[in-house]
Parts: C-alpha cells; sequence; structure tokens
C-alpha cells in the first residue's frame, strides 16, 4: 500500500519534472515536451491500474491551481483550450500502455514497451486530442488531425526511449517494474 | 511551489469554491450553446470588465494566461478568411478566449487549500469504491514536495554531463533520472511505513 501511494506520487511528480527540466532537445526543430513520455512510462513501469491513477492525480493537481504543466501552464483554463482533449487522453493512454504491457508477456520487453506506447501513448491519446480540438475549434475530425501531425514524429521518438527506458529500469530496478513484477 | 492563485485579493476569494466550479461548469457549457457572435462579444465585454474591476495587476495576469491559445486564435483567423466564412470564426475564437479566461478567473480566486477541500468532498463517495482518503490527501502532498525534489536532481545530473561533456545532454540522462526516481520512491514508501502507514492499527 505505502510503496504503491509513493510511486503512484512520484511518477506524478516525474511527469511534472520532465516538464521543468529544459533543454531536453531530441534534435530536428520541432518543439517537444518530455511530459507525454511520463505518461508513457506511467503505463509501461507502473501497469495498468497504478500508471492511470498517478496520470489522474497529476491531472488533478494540474486542475486545482499548480502550474505542473510544460511552461509553467496550469490551473482549470488548461482544461478550456483546444488542446485540452488531449490531457483528457491522457489517463487512457496510460491505462491502455499499461494493459498491453501486462498482457503481452512474449518478447524483449523494450519492444513491447515501444510498441504500447505508440498505441496507448500516440493513438489513443491522439484520438482524444483530435476529437476535443474538432469540438473546441468547430473543424472536422480530419481537418483538426491535420494541425497535430507535426507533433507524431516527436512521440515516436519519444515511444522508442519510453520502450529502452522501461527495458533499462527493469534491468536496473526489477521490483519497482510494477506491469511486470507485480501480481 | 507557487500555485496559480492571484495574489491580488478580491471579493471572489471568499466565495465557496463550490459554487465558484459548479458556475464555471455551467458557465461553460453554455457558451457552447450560444452561436450568436454579438452575444459572444458582449459576454467577452462583460469578463474582461470582471477582470479590469479587481484592478490592473489582476487584469494583466488574466491577459497573460491567454497566451496558451494564441496559437490556435491564429490558426482559426487565418482558416475563416481563406474559406471566407468570418462570422464563424469570430464565433469560434471569442468562444475559445471566453471559456479560457472564465476558467482562469476561477483558479486565480480560489486558494489551493480550498480547492483541495472540495477535492475531499467529491472524493467522499469513492471511499465505497476503496479508495483511502489519507492516501489521496498524503499522494497530493508528496506531489507537492517531489516535484521541486526531482527538478532538483534532473539539474544536479544535467550538471554532471556538462562537465563531463562538451555537448549537451540528451535522452540517455532519464536512465539514471528514473532510477533516482524509483529509488526516491522506495524510500518515501519506508519512511510512511515507519510512521504507520495508511492501515490504522485496530484498537482492541
Amino acid at each position: 500500500m505505502e510503496k504503491n501511494v509513493a510511486l503512484i506520487a512520484l511518477f506524478a511528480a516525474l511527469i511534472a519534472a520532465l516538464g521543468l527540466i529544459p533543454k531536453l532537445t531530441l534534435g530536428f526543430g520541432v518543439p517537444i515536451t518530455a511530459q507525454t513520455l511520463g505518461v508513457m512510462l506511467c503505463g509501461t513501469v507502473l501497469g495498468s491500474k497504478r500508471g492511470t491513477l498517478s496520470v489522474l492525480l497529476f491531472l488533478l493537481l494540474v486542475a486545482i491551481g499548480l502550474p505542473l504543466l510544460s511552461g509553467g501552464r496550469g490551473g482549470l483554463g488548461v482544461f478550456a483550450t483546444p488542446s485540452a482533449g488531449f490531457l483528457l487522453g491522457w489517463p487512457f493512454a496510460a491505462l491502455v500502455t499499461g494493459l498491453i504491457v501486462e498482457k503481452w508477456r512474449g518478447g524483449s520487453l523494450a519492444v513491447v514497451a515501444g510498441v504500447a506506447s505508440v498505441i496507448g501513448g500516440i493513438v489513443v491519446m491522439y484520438a482524444f486530442g483530435v476529437a476535443g480540438m474538432s469540438v473546441a475549434l468547430d473543424k472536422s475530425l480530419v481537418e483538426a488531425a491535420v494541425l497535430v501531425t507535426a507533433f507524431i514524429p516527436g512521440d515516436l521518438v519519444k515511444a522508442v526511449i519510453a520502450g529502452m527506458l522501461t527495458a533499462a529500469l527493469f534491468k536496473a530496478r526489477p521490483a519497482s517494474v510494477l506491469s511486470r513484477y507485480a501480481t | 511551489m507557487i500555485s496559480l492563485t492571484s495574489p491580488v485579493k478580491t471579493r471572489a476569494h471568499r466565495w465557496p469554491a463550490g459554487v465558484k466550479l459548479a458556475g464555471l461548469c455551467a458557465a461553460t457549457v453554455g457558451l457552447f450553446f450560444i452561436e450568436s457572435l454579438a452575444v459572444h462579444a458582449g459576454i467577452l465585454c462583460v469578463i474582461a470588465a470582471v477582470y479590469a474591476s479587481a484592478g490592473p495587476l489582476f487584469f494583466k495576469t488574466g491577459l497573460r494566461q491567454l497566451r496558451l491559445i494564441w496559437v490556435f486564435i491564429a490558426i482559426v483567423a487565418l482558416w475563416h478568411i481563406w474559406t471566407g466564412d468570418v462570422a464563424t470564426g469570430g464565433t469560434v475564437i471569442l468562444r475559445l478566449i471566453s471559456a479560457l479566461a472564465l476558467a482562469n478567473l476561477v483558479t486565480m480566486t480560489t486558494r489551493l487549500t480550498d480547492m483541495i477541500d472540495v477535492v475531499r468532498v467529491l472524493t467522499a463517495p469513492l471511499k465505497r469504491l476503496g479508495l483511502n482518503p489519507a492516501a489521496l490527501e498524503m499522494a497530493i502532498a508528496l506531489v507537492i514536495r517531489l516535484t521541486p525534489v526531482l527538478a532538483q536532481k534532473g539539474g544536479n545530473l544535467t550538471q554532471a554531463w556538462r562537465a563531463r561533456s562538451p555537448r549537451r545532454p540528451k535522452w540517455q540522462i532519464l536512465l539514471p533520472f528514473t532510477v533516482l526516481a524509483l529509488d526516491d520512491a522506495d524510500h518515501v514508501a519506508e519512511a510512511l511505513r515507519a510512521r504507520g502507514g495508511f492501515t490504522p492499527m485496530k484498537e482492541d
């Protein structure tokens, strides 16, 4: 119980810290925040249930007025912006990512976690994000999808990193990678 | 950690947080049912007047918070100038600004402690589903405390990298960073257990 609470709180703090660390440049121009990497890691490391709780805890803190999103954003206002759909998609992204890592036991963890991050952290998250944008901007789903394609390469890089990090963490601290270790 | 509550005291600071949040929900939903450009312009003027009534500093802070959506405003504006449907574009843009400004108004006039009280009330029914309220409150406090700790550790790792390499730190730094975080979680868990944990001892 205590370990679960500590890990859930810590990963919420990790998402916040990933938004604070500057200079995490990954090459090719498009600015990317590392925070969605944190969401992927919540799923791949903590598993579906705890990963989702961790992301929900983070969003709760943002909603009650802490500036934890990258660039010091926070408060209820961020849920009223056109990109709010992405934020609402975060817990579902962590859920799906975690479920895949938990159920798919064959193969190397790096590949499994990477693919899970692509499906959960990109497909699921963009589904929510594009839907939210299409409502807020009064555009069709296709038109809204076109607006966000520039960010997909960056997110693919993050998914690859999430896969490799998860495998490395499983080597370094197997007992903390709950998606594989815990029951 | 700084919260986004405005240090400029307004009358709204004393209103109950739950009422403000419920009002915000209703108002935001309402904004999506209004299609008239003139009504939206009127609403935005009223909101601007409310901000202005709390003084110039409050107004300026509120204006700065709107920077979140200037990209979207630019995209929508260009799009509708292109398609020639300027009235719809105006409605969408004004609605975006009003929704964001209203939400910021609630955040700026509500203290963090009042918000946490609302969270406590709203999550009380979840007790039946097995949510431990003490654990939730501890988790909130832990995140607020641990975020600067983790940021500091990330900063230390970046400095150590710079001392060894002329190049900028890249993603490899994330592994020691997350390992440090996992170890922190272990220490926090031990500390929580040592202080009695979340399962109260039974009294006989």
